[in-house]
């Protein structure tokens, strides 16, 4: 199988950078959340749709996102 | 890929599809998030998972000699064979691959440029069965540890205290400052944020395109060059636990050429966490301010 529909889009979540990959892989669609800068993987998610696939990656990555820390620096 | 100081050591993704039933060459996904393989890998490609493949999973290191030469042997690998490395987060766990090998000798380890992201944003074919590697007939005999290419914590405290490094903090400039402790989403295993005195901050993602691969020869000369790095510097390298670091490391002796840059895979999951250890906050200052 070839990978299909590959995208990349960068969204805010609550002030932080987060780097949304999605493409299609027969019927199903593939999304990974990823922190833009530290790079981390937040989110890795499957549905039936390019839309299901982001909007579960998003909320997954927002519940982490929500729970780091930041320090007054 | 011509002008870098050792092209040899990066093959593209044409090339990997090209030598996909090759003999003589042994393609290995390592990502970050050791599921990304299962989602669908390269034909012919087998997985490490660096969590449990690529360390001594009861003592923090790395593996030991042994253990890689059994590693090696059960992945189909010999001696001579050529091994091209590849994974996800454009090749952080790949560079720790590729880094290992070199410790333990490996005359001819690449990585592939632009990694797992290239791969599938070129549209390229995807097994979803895993592959099985048939284990080599002779055991894979590794060189002693070239540990020249390491920087063990005391190196790291002299090299600190004498300003005999140029040391380079790849991290994201949040954690550099102190801000967060640890990349979103990633376990806080550290007591102290910020960096090592003096250190320089260049995110290791700077050396790269947006499709994943490396910047161009100039590019990267640039980059590093304002920071202080000139051919004959000595060069620690450091993130949170290794791997990312040596991503820089890999950009910085084999792109770049200079022979003297080593990685410290203790990183700031060991300094962050030292007794005593002087550590600085805030912003990076610009390369010539102490």
């Amino acid at each position: 199988m070839n990978p299909t529909n590959y995208s990349e889009r960068k969204v805010e979540i609550d002030g932080w950078q987060v780097n949304l990959t999605t493409y299609q892989l027969g019927d199903k669609w593939h999304s990974k959340a990823d922190n833009v800068s530290p790079g981390a993987a937040l989110a890795r998610t499957v549905a039936d749709s390019r839309e299901e696939a982001e909007a579960q990656a998003l909320e997954r990555a927002r519940a982490l996102l929500s729970r780091t820390k930041r320090n007054p620096v | 890929m011509a002008n870098y100081a050792h092209p040899e050591v990066l093959v593209n993704t044409d090339w990997v599809a090209s030598h996909a039933n090759d003999p003589n060459v042994r393609v290995v996904e390592v990502d970050v998030d050791t599921k990304a393989y299962d989602e669908g890998h390269a034909p012919g490609a087998i997985a490490w998972p660096w969590n449990t493949h690529l360390c001594d999973t009861v003592v923090r290191d790395i593996l030991a000699k042994s253990d890689f030469e059994n590693l090696m042997t059960q992945s189909g690998i010999n001696n001579d064979t050529t091994v091209v490395l590849f994974g996800d987060n454009n090749n952080w766990f790949a560079a720790w691959a590729l880094w290992q090998m070199k410790i333990y000798g490996h005359k001819d380890v690449r990585i592939m440029d632009g990694g797992r992201k290239k791969w599938l944003a070129e549209g390229r074919p995807l097994d979803t069965k895993p592959t099985t590697a048939t284990p080599s007939a002779r055991k894979y005999q590794a060189s002693a540890p070239d540990y020249s290419i390491r920087a063990l914590l005391p190196q790291v405290q002299q090299a600190q205290k004498s300003a005999s490094a140029v040391m380079i903090d790849v991290r994201s400039p949040q954690e550099f400052t102190g801000e967060i402790l640890a990349p979103p989403g990633l376990p806080e295993t550290c007591q102290r944020g910020g960096h090592i005195p003096g250190a320089r901050s260049v995110p290791w993602g700077k050396a790269c395109n947006d499709d994943g691969t490396f910047k161009s020869l100039d590019d990267l000369q640039k980059l590093y060059g304002a920071e202080g790095v000139k051919a004959n510097s000595q060069v620690i390298a450091y993130c949170r636990i290794g791997e990312r670091s040596s991503h820089t490391w890999f950009v910085l002796k084999y792109l770049l050429g200079l022979n003297n840059v080593t990685n410290y895979d203790g990183s700031w999951t060991e300094w962050g966490n030292l007794v005593g250890a002087p550590v600085e906050r805030g912003a990076a200052k610009s390369a010539g301010q102490s």
